[in-house]
């Protein structure tokens, strides 16, 4: 406790010394899983109303970016994270890494969208919601019609044309799994996806990946998200985007404030834009559904309605089965080398 | 410190003499402090974490249990021990063979095929991988070839693995056969002794320790190596990659430990099967032996050339598709020509500075690391003192040979980013990279080195000291100079090992510092195939363009120092 007042005094001192040198460029650290591309345009808009404060990414893949925070724990070097899953924030959380801030505007954000605390631990930026890519040109070759739902694809046609995500290493493959079993309950769940596993060709490492895979027709089907879809959809890629009839998983991307960083006050800056207007409409580019009720436009290839399609995703029950449950998938699932 | 009185007595000017001896004490020291920080300070780590739980309190074996316990995990090291045997029974069999033709037959253009042979050595592993994705895949041109068999899986991980492997095993195989006693054969024809007889009883024989020295070396590679199981594995899971998911995919670094452990032990295993071998092959030459001129034989030659050709052509091909395919702009469904997989910068890989930081990371690597290793290794063999500490010193160098890449990235997290490590500022930075990279490769320099510096005559060492030359200018001026080639040889060794490694950086790269390597892992791993070959295909041209740089150079610099050797 006392230790905790020491660094809150201390990094007030340092909020009070970076405020009298305004004029100087701070620099932050800033851990993101947003696509490369997208991260000129953030940090451009980001530096339109804050000139002085620059941003230095740290790019990774979910699953690294969350590992990287855990590994630096006695040592962080992150100032903030923008744009990594809110399940591995959720795991950051519980071991005590974020700085709780109530960003301006917070207000306007949908509830679903932030934490849940009364001065929150991290906000909501965007959701991406589960869908299937199926490659078209793949499936009149081997004959297969259009699944309709997640049950569609325990049926034997489909057997070895299934790629899917390993939920232990794609934030992705978690939020499917978390989601069949919060849409079929425990038991069903994983008699649905005993019956997926049957038909599935591999389980890839990253989430992207099955829908990129379908794209270029090494299969005819991967399990992966819409955003991702919608983007090789746009390419040429000869590719439908099935939003399965049960509902779909959905993970959201999220910000927060690292613990003991020295630059709180520009990081509760940047906090400021990630839930202000601008950038929500910045997030709308790729993202059909963002935290802030009203600004998000239609984006092609995406659902008229995702949000009524999404189910409504309990976060904290998924992050605190998380070991469970990739333990029990990796029982079932891992050790058959080959799935048949 | 009575190892320092123990000098002979006949110094008439002890003052400069014991400043010498000063000054090789604290190389010495220096030597064993850097080897202490590097290798053995973060194993230690890495072996303390495996027996500790998650927040830190010691558990003894319990992680290890749980390990074996876990189906999914334990059947991991049948994998990996299956994928390692077959993959080394063909390799070695394949590399006897062409071994076999470039040194003991006549055929045609022998040196044109070693040289297109070595062609694997020069990409990062995942490339013969992601060739096999374009070749073998569902969308593949030769896919009927697998009658119905997936790629991905222990099929694809030993076939890329193979071709990977095969310049190494080549390389040794062909030291082996170079190194035999013509009379032996001259024998066994005036005891009509059949061609095969001859073959089962004088040749294997007489190269048996190569043959061992190959196969433990492949199996070595191919048990740690990461790249190729992550691309093409599909579901075959391998201890390599189980490490990765652990610490990656879980965040369970304890178990991610245990794995590296694990890892360690067939390595070891391997480690001194080598060192047992090493030691019994010196025997076997004699001062007497005379060289083998192999004589024509038609049949003999024409059909090894016949298979050597076909090795060619596997090399050639599996290559020229990673070439091809990153020209493409969308497989299979626009064949069209394109550079746009070469424009990384729109990659989720890093872009062009990966590339960049490669470069200048393999030559600070090249730079500091010959420096370093050769230095020592000059401690080591060519000082007259310290023989207890030089003794420590070369068996410390011994040790990152049985360290697989993986577990060393991995202590190394473990033992830098400690908060109480004053060393922590390194974390995250390019000189940890090169500093693992160093450690990772040093083994095989320092072995170079040393049997470098063993060609040279001791008498040197004696001279300088009697007519009383410091020496580091003995050093500067005698050593160095004759052991050029050898100097070179580990610049490039590290030179191109630094540009493909994948597996000791993984856990190190920062955003600042990421590498071509990672990023042909990570575009793979994303789904962006072509730009992921794309990326490899420069790696490897830059391999080949440094080794033509190499080549020149030394030539060059070999007819202007090296003139003595020709002398014999």
């Amino acid at each position: 406790m006392k230790m905790k007042s020491i660094i809150r005094a201390l990094s007030v001192a340092g909020a009070v010394v970076v405020a009298a040198n305004a004029q100087a460029a701070t620099e932050l650290t800033v851990y993101t899983a947003v696509e490369a591309e997208d991260l000129k345009r953030y940090a451009k808009e980001f530096n339109k109303q804050y000139p002085d404060i620059k941003i230095k990414w740290v790019r990774d893949s979910t699953g690294i970016v969350t590992a990287k925070l855990l590994a630096e724990k006695a040592n962080p070097q992150a100032d903030v994270v923008w744009g990594l899953a809110a399940t591995s924030l959720l795991v950051l959380k519980g071991e005590d890494l974020l700085q709780p801030y109530a960003p301006e505007g917070l207000d306007k954000l949908s509830a679903k969208f932030r934490d849940s605390d009364a001065v929150p631990s991290w906000v909501g930026m965007d959701a991406w919601i589960a869908s299937i890519c199926f490659n078209t040109v793949e499936a009149k070759k081997h004959n297969l019609s259009k699944p309709a739902s997640w049950q569609d694809l325990t049926k034997p046609e489909y057997k070895g044309h299934i790629i899917m995500p390993n939920p232990n290493s794609s934030g992705t493959g978690f939020l499917d799994v978390s989601s069949w079993l919060q849409i079929y309950g425990e038991d069903k769940g994983w008699s649905f996806m005993d019956g997926l596993h049957n038909n599935i060709a591999r389980y890839t490492h990253s989430g992207s990946k099955p829908c990129k895979l379908a794209a270029s027709g090494e299969t005819a089907i991967g399990v992966s998200f819409a955003f991702r879809g919608a983007k090789l959809k746009t390419k040429g890629a000869p590719l439908d985007l099935v939003f399965p009839s049960e509902g779909l998983g959905w993970d959201m991307e999220a910000a927060a404030i690292i613990k003991g960083t020295d630059k709180l006050d520009a990081a509760q800056k940047l906090m400021d834009f990630v839930a202000s207007k601008p950038a929500n409409t910045l997030y709308n580019k790729g993202y059909a559904v963002v935290a802030m009720p009203g600004i998000a436009k239609p984006v092609k290839h995406f659902p008229e309605n995702p949000e009524a399609l999404m189910i409504d995703n309990n976060f904290e029950w998924a992050a605190q089965n998380r070991m469970a449950i990739l333990k029990e998938w990796q029982n079932r699932y891992d050790s058959k080398s080959d799935p048949k | 410190m009575s190892v320092i009185t123990a000098r002979p007595v006949n110094d008439w000017n002890p003052l400069s003499l014991r400043r010498e001896q000063l000054l090789q004490l604290i190389g010495v020291l220096f030597g064993i402090v850097v080897l202490l920080l590097t290798v053995l300070m973060p194993l230690y780590a890495i072996l303390s974490k495996s027996m500790e739980n998650s927040s830190g309190d010691f558990v003894g074996l319990d992680n290890f249990i749980e390990y074996a316990a876990t189906p999914s995990l334990a059947s991991s090291v049948t994998h990996s021990l299956t994928i390692a045997s077959v993959t080394t029974l063909i390799v070695v069999t394949l590399a006897l063979i062409c071994a076999y033709a470039l040194q003991r037959s006549c055929m045609p253009f022998r040196g044109t095929i070693r040289l297109l042979m070595m062609g694997p050595i020069f990409a990062p592993s995942l490339l013969p991988a992601i060739s096999m994705v374009y070749l073998f895949g569902n969308q593949g041109v030769l896919k009927s070839w697998l009658m119905g068999e997936s790629i991905y899986g222990p099929i694809g991980v030993v076939i890329s693995l193979s071709f990977w492997c095969f310049p190494a095993a080549l390389m040794i195989i062909s030291t082996a056969l170079s190194n035999t006693d013509a009379r032996l054969y001259e024998s066994a024809r005036a005891l009509r002794t059949s061609a095969l007889r001859t073959f089962l009883t004088v040749t294997l024989p007489s190269i048996k320790y190569g043959l061992i020295s190959a196969g433990f070396v492949v199996f070595t590679l191919v048990l740690t190596d990461f790249g190729a199981p992550k691309v093409i594995g599909g579901q075959y899971n391998v201890l390599a990659t189980d490490i990765y998911k652990q610490v990656i995919g879980q965040q369970n670094f304890q178990m991610g430990a245990v794995v590296s452990v694990i890892l360690l032990f067939p390595a070891l295993l391997a480690f001194a099967v080598d060192r047992w071998v090493q030691r019994k092959q010196v025997a076997l030459l004699t001062s007497r032996a005379e060289p083998l001129r192999p004589e024509p034989a038609a049949i003999r030659d024409w059909s090894l050339f016949a298979v050597c050709m076909l090795v060619i052509a596997v090399i050639i091909g599996v290559l020229g598709m990673a070439v091809y395919a990153s020209f493409i702009s969308f497989w299979p469904y626009n064949l069209e020509f394109t550079l746009d997989n070469y424009q990384f910068d729109l990659m989720d890989g890093g872009g062009w500075d990966a590339y960049e930081n490669s470069l200048e990371m393999a030559l600070y690597t090249a730079l500091f690391g010959t420096a370093l290793i050769f230095s020592h290794a000059y401690l080591v063999e060519k000082l007259a003192g310290f023989r207890l500490l030089r003794t420590l010193l070369h068996l410390m160098a011994m040790v990152p040979l049985a360290v697989p890449g993986l577990v060393l990235g991995l202590a190394y997290i473990f033992f830098f980013n400690s908060p109480d490590n004053p060393l922590n500022f390194l974390y995250g930075s390019m000189a940890i990279l090169v500093i693992c990279t160093i450690a990772h490769y040093y083994t095989v320099c320092h072995l170079t080195a040393v049997t470098a510096l063993k060609q040279i005559d001791a008498e040197f060492e004696a001279v300088s000291a009697s007519l009383k030359v410091p020496f580091y200018i003995t050093f500067w001026r005698v050593t160095l100079p004759v052991c050029l080639p050898a100097l070179l040889e580990i610049a490039i060794y590290l030179f191109v090992n630094a540009l493909n490694t994948v597996s000791a950086v993984v856990f190190l790269y920062s955003s600042d510092t990421m590498l071509a390597s990672i990023s042909v892992l990570n575009m793979d791993d994303a789904g962006d195939i072509a730009p992921a070959a794309a990326m490899g295909v420069l790696l490897m041209f830059t391999c080949i363009g440094v080794k033509l740089i190499h080549w020149l150079l030394s030539h060059m610099l070999l007819n202007r120092t090296q003139g003595w050797r020709q002398s014999r």
